[in-house]
This record gives C-alpha cells, sequence and structure tokens, in this order.
C-alpha cells in the first residue's frame, strides 16, 4: 500500500472542488487534490493509503470529500485528527479513517499495513504506530461498505412476500 | 439530584430520552427537524429512498431549502433544481422554501427552530440553530438518507467548550470579529467536534443576526455545534417570526457544569481580518500591509442578514466606493431584503455603487456569478479556501460587513470605525 503523504488542514473544496459538484463523482475524482497535489489524481493505485497532517477534511458537509477518496480506491486516511464532520461522512461512505498521533513519521511513497480492529499501522521497517480506537458499530459500517448498504438490510427485507 | 449539566448535555439527554448524558458515551437521538437543500438533498435522496423501498418518516419535520443552484446559471444547475422541485411536489413536502434565500437563515425566518429542539441539516453551516438554543449540526447526504427513513441520529456527547466574552463591543465591531478573534486563537479544528456555547455580556447583548453569525462559523471552529442560551431576546425574534410563546427556562448550561473555559474581553476587541487561504489565518485590521481591493463581497448566511446589510448601509450611506472597485450586495434571504429595501438600506447601498445580487448561496461556494480570476476579494462570508469561491487565483479576504462596506469604499482594506466616528 504506498503511502501519498499529505499536508496538514486539507480541506473539503480540495478533495472535492466545488466547480466540479455539479457534474457526478467521476468528474469530481479526476479534480481531487489538483490544488495541493496535482499528481494524486491520475497516480493512485486501488488499495494506495492518504497519510495527511492534523485536521484533515476541515470545511464542508459535503461527503463527496469522502465517496470521491472511495471512487479513487484509497484504503484509507491516517491523520493525527480528523474534522469531526468529515470522520462521519467517511464512515458513513465506507471510507477508513486512523486516528494516528505519530502519522508524521510515515514517509511519502512507504508502503504501510495497518489492523483496523486492533488500532495499529505497520511501517515499511515493521515500527508498529498506535491508532486510536474506533467505535465497533463504526467498524461494521465500514466494513459493509458504509451506512447504505447497512440501510439495505434493514429495509430491504420488508419488500420481500411472507 | 441530577449532577450539574451543560446546555448541549440538556439538548442531547432531551433528544435520546434520558435523564442526562455524560460527555464521551454514545447515545442515539430522535431527530426533531431535518433540513436539507438543493444540493445535498433531493438529488442525493430521491434515488436511494426509492432503491430502499422506503419513505420519509415524518413529512412535517422536514424543510427543503432551494438555494445553492438557484437562479439558475446552467442546464446542470436546471436539472438539480427541477429533481428538487419534482421530489418535494411528489412528496408533497410542507415545508419548501424555493428561491427565498439560504437555508441557515430562511428556515429560522419562518420558525422552525425553537429553543429545545434536536436539529441537523444537511450543510456544514448548520449549527446556526444553535443561536436559539436547539443543538443543530450539520451531517453529510448519507447519513441524511439514515436520519430521513428511521428519525434517529447517533452522537458521541461532546464536551463543552464555554467562550466567555466580557464587556461590550464598540461600535463598527462585530460578532464576526469575535469570531476571527476566536479563530486566531484555536484554530480551524480548535472545537475537536465538541459544542461551543458562546456567553458573558457582550453575547448577551447582541441580536439575534449576530448570534446566528457566532453560532454558523462554530463550523469554522471545527465545532458539532455552537450554542447560544435563548433569552429574551431570542424570544421576542421568534414572536416576531411566528413561534411565540416558546419555553426558554430549561435551556441553559448550569453554573458549575463541567466544561472548558476560554475568556475573551469585548471591549477591546479591534475588527479582524481572516488572510488568504485560512478562515483562522487572522490579523487585526490595524496590522495589516496596505491591501488594495478589487472587489467586495457582502453575501452568505454568515454575513448578508438584515443586520449585516444595516451595518454595511451605516458605513457607505452617503458615500460612492472608490473607483475600480465591485461592491455585490446578495442580501441572505428574500424576507432580509425587503426589510432593507423598507428601511432605505438596499438605496443607500446601490446609490453607493453596490450591485443587488440574487438572494442565494452564490459566489459564496463558488456556485452562480463566480469571482474573477485573480482578484482581491474582501468578503463577509465563512470561508477562504483557496479556489472555495470559484477562482484558484482569487485572493479572497475575510471581515465583518462593517470592515467590508469600508473597504469598498476606501478601495483597500480598511477600519469601519474612523468612518463611523
Amino acid at each position: 500500500m504506498r503511502v501519498w503523504k499529505l499536508p496538514a488542514d486539507v480541506d473539503t473544496d480540495q478533495l472535492a472542488p466545488g466547480h466540479t459538484m455539479k457534474h457526478g463523482l467521476e468528474v469530481t475524482a479526476r479534480h481531487c487534490l489538483e490544488a495541493v497535489r496535482p499528481d494524486f489524481a491520475a497516480g493512485v493505485q486501488r488499495g494506495d493509503v492518504i497519510v495527511a497532517g492534523p485536521n484533515f477534511g476541515i470545511g464542508s458537509s459535503r461527503e463527496q470529500a469522502a465517496s470521491v477518496l472511495v471512487q479513487l480506491g484509497v484504503a484509507a486516511v491516517v491523520a493525527p485528527s480528523f474534522a469531526g464532520l468529515f470522520f462521519r461522512n467517511a464512515f458513513n461512505v465506507g471510507l477508513l479513517l486512523l486516528t494516528c498521533p505519530q502519522a508524521g513519521r510515515i514517509a511519502d511513497g512507504e508502503a504501510i499495513t495497518f489492523d483496523a480492529r486492533a488500532g495499529r499501522l505497520t511501517r515499511a521497517g515493521g515500527e508498529a504506530l498506535p491508532c486510536d480506537p474506533i467505535p465497533g458499530f463504526l467498524l461494521d459500517m465500514v466494513e459493509a461498505g458504509g451506512l447504505l448498504p447497512q440501510l439495505r438490510q434493514r429495509f430491504k427485507p420488508a419488500q420481500e412476500p411472507r | 439530584m441530577p449532577s450539574p449539566a451543560t446546555l448541549a448535555q440538556k439538548l442531547i439527554a432531551r433528544a435520546a430520552g434520558r435523564a442526562q448524558v455524560t460527555p464521551g458515551e454514545i447515545v442515539t437521538c430522535r431527530v426533531d427537524l431535518a433540513m436539507f437543500h438543493d444540493s445535498s438533498g433531493p438529488r442525493r435522496l430521491q434515488p436511494r429512498l426509492a432503491e430502499l423501498g422506503a419513505q420519509i418518516w415524518d413529512r412535517d419535520k422536514v424543510v427543503l431549502v432551494i438555494d445553492h443552484y438557484v437562479p439558475e446559471a446552467d442546464e446542470e444547475s436546471r436539472r438539480i433544481v427541477k429533481i428538487a422541485r419534482d421530489w418535494a411536489a411528489e412528496q408533497a413536502l410542507p415545508h419548501v422554501y424555493d428561491s427565498m434565500g439560504i437555508c441557515h437563515v430562511v428556515v429560522p425566518q419562518h420558525g422552525h427552530i425553537r429553543p429545545g429542539m434536536f436539529c441537523v441539516g444537511g450543510d456544514s453551516h448548520s449549527p446556526t440553530g444553535g443561536a436559539f438554543g436547539a443543538y443543530m449540526f450539520g451531517i453529510g447526504a448519507t447519513e441524511m438518507l439514515g436520519v430521513v427513513v428511521t428519525g434517529e441520529i447517533w452522537l458521541q456527547v461532546p464536551q463543552t467548550i464555554f467562550m466567555r466574552w466580557s464587556g461590550r463591543l464598540a461600535d463598527g465591531v462585530s460578532a464576526k470579529d469575535m469570531m476571527l478573534a476566536m479563530l486566531a486563537r484555536h484554530g480551524m479544528n480548535g472545537g475537536r467536534y465538541q459544542a461551543v456555547e458562546f456567553c458573558g455580556e457582550a453575547v448577551a447583548a447582541l441580536p439575534m443576526a449576530e448570534r446566528m453569525t457566532l453560532a454558523n462559523m462554530s463550523a469554522e471552529l471545527g465545532a458539532q455545534t455552537g450554542l447560544v442560551a435563548p433569552d429574551d431576546t431570542t424570544r421576542a425574534w421568534l414572536a416576531a417570526a411566528g413561534a411565540a410563546d416558546v419555553d426558554t427556562t430549561p435551556w441553559h448550561s448550569d453554573e458549575d457544569a463541567p466544561g472548558v473555559r476560554h475568556a475573551y474581553d469585548g471591549s477591546t476587541l479591534a475588527p479582524q481580518v481572516a488572510l488568504p487561504h485560512s478562515p483562522a489565518n487572522v490579523r487585526a485590521v490595524d496590522d495589516l500591509e496596505p491591501t488594495r481591493i478589487d472587489i467586495a463581497y457582502i453575501g452568505a448566511c454568515t454575513g448578508a442578514k438584515l443586520d449585516d446589510l444595516r451595518a454595511a448601509a451605516r458605513v457607505l450611506a452617503g458615500y460612492r466606493i472608490a473607483p475600480g472597485v465591485q461592491l455585490l450586495v446578495a442580501p441572505a434571504s428574500l424576507k432580509d431584503a425587503a426589510a432593507a429595501e423598507r428601511e432605505g438600506i438596499l438605496r443607500h447601498l446601490t446609490e453607493a455603487g453596490a450591485t443587488l445580487l440574487p438572494s442565494a448561496c452564490g459566489a459564496c461556494a463558488g456556485y452562480g456569478a463566480a469571482i474573477r480570476e485573480g482578484a482581491t476579494v474582501i468578503s463577509s462570508t465563512a470561508r477562504n479556501f483557496k479556489g472555495r469561491m470559484g477562482s484558484a487565483t482569487a485572493q479572497v479576504f475575510l471581515g465583518s460587513p462593517y470592515t467590508v462596506a469600508a473597504s469598498a469604499l476606501q478601495g483597500r482594506i480598511a477600519d469601519a470605525r474612523e468612518i463611523l466616528s
């Protein structure tokens, strides 16, 4: 899992630029992070990880800021802190966030692995970095692919003939 | 005896059907009001509701405001707004405000938000409702779908961060300056997604519109909500908005309630300006390098309510703006625009050289008439992220409506106190 390093205070308008919002997620995905990391949208591979500075996801409630990263195949975002609204949105659309106080130690391009339930990620050289625990119901949600698949489970059976 | 509790705890306990709640615990709350707009609402909800075969849990508790893509500037905007209108008709939604102004202003102006309520909004500036002593916060479209089909939402009970403002603000200094000063001290995520409560003499003296500005920009502080305990000012404003006789007595923090406390002196506060490209990149206006401007923008839920327009008109009445400067004014709602018209404020603004724009989100979020490339802008809006207003090369400064008006007059970022005195 290749690491894409990003600075502090990455905001929702950088993740999902306002001028792209009316055109749908595929268009937004092509412009994701163009203002801070122009090589990201074209270069990111399925399973890659973003490692960012503090306050990742500050700004608007647009959940496209999280779903665009799911669309691009990002496996997780690791940062010392997240904006609260972005945090909720990410789990709701099936994007795993790992709050890691020592995220700054990880280098751009490094290969890392993580275990979300154990609250731990492992650097290329084997160094383990602890992550804040995530409530079980949020891990269940992200593993289900977000809130929508869970709602499907909840509402679909009511549609079936008994 | 229940232990001392904050306003936030009391509001959440009520919505969770509990006697009391403790910061840190996760609870499920019943939602009293769900607000969404044309950008976050129907175009995302409609196909998913259809897919789930689910119904809106309570139509009377849903409010739709069409404010982001109006007036429709292009085909895509027309398509999005049409989805919202068609869906509202199909669902027979009882509360729809179409092209009447910005949701955070229109919804309270029609009496939908009252002290004690627990509300969610499909927009990050939803904490604005906290100005009325309601617990209100922003959520994304998927989570709104969950609320719309269940009427419930989970919440981690927040700590409360008390921002106590002593003293009285000087003439020409406003709630926007208070908020920029708090952002300067605490930073954009300083609210840590906890509840902020604004209190003290300077807050109690603020009219509702100014309290709304504080609560609104709690989003920039990174708080989940921003509260002001309701009082006589709240009651009088709500009565005029059609919500008479609200009971405010239960809705205040106990004196010894737990929380983090910060103190500010309102009487010494100078006008504040946020420099590009962050609302927390703040200086006092007097400490700024001389900064020429091309565009002065008075708009948005944050900075174009009736009181904001009054502030601008006090500065501009009887003067002309500087040559080469464009002053754009987009009143936050039709109600505010109509009141400003009656008071003669709009005439003062247009005679000074202002161009009036529709009451919608507009340039604040890069919708509609965007700011041109390379422009230097002073704006009464909430955010100046790079590219936010539709141009990646624009330099956007944030200030109060007083500061924006004074800057339009002088052609550079200016201190309104010099003009008012």
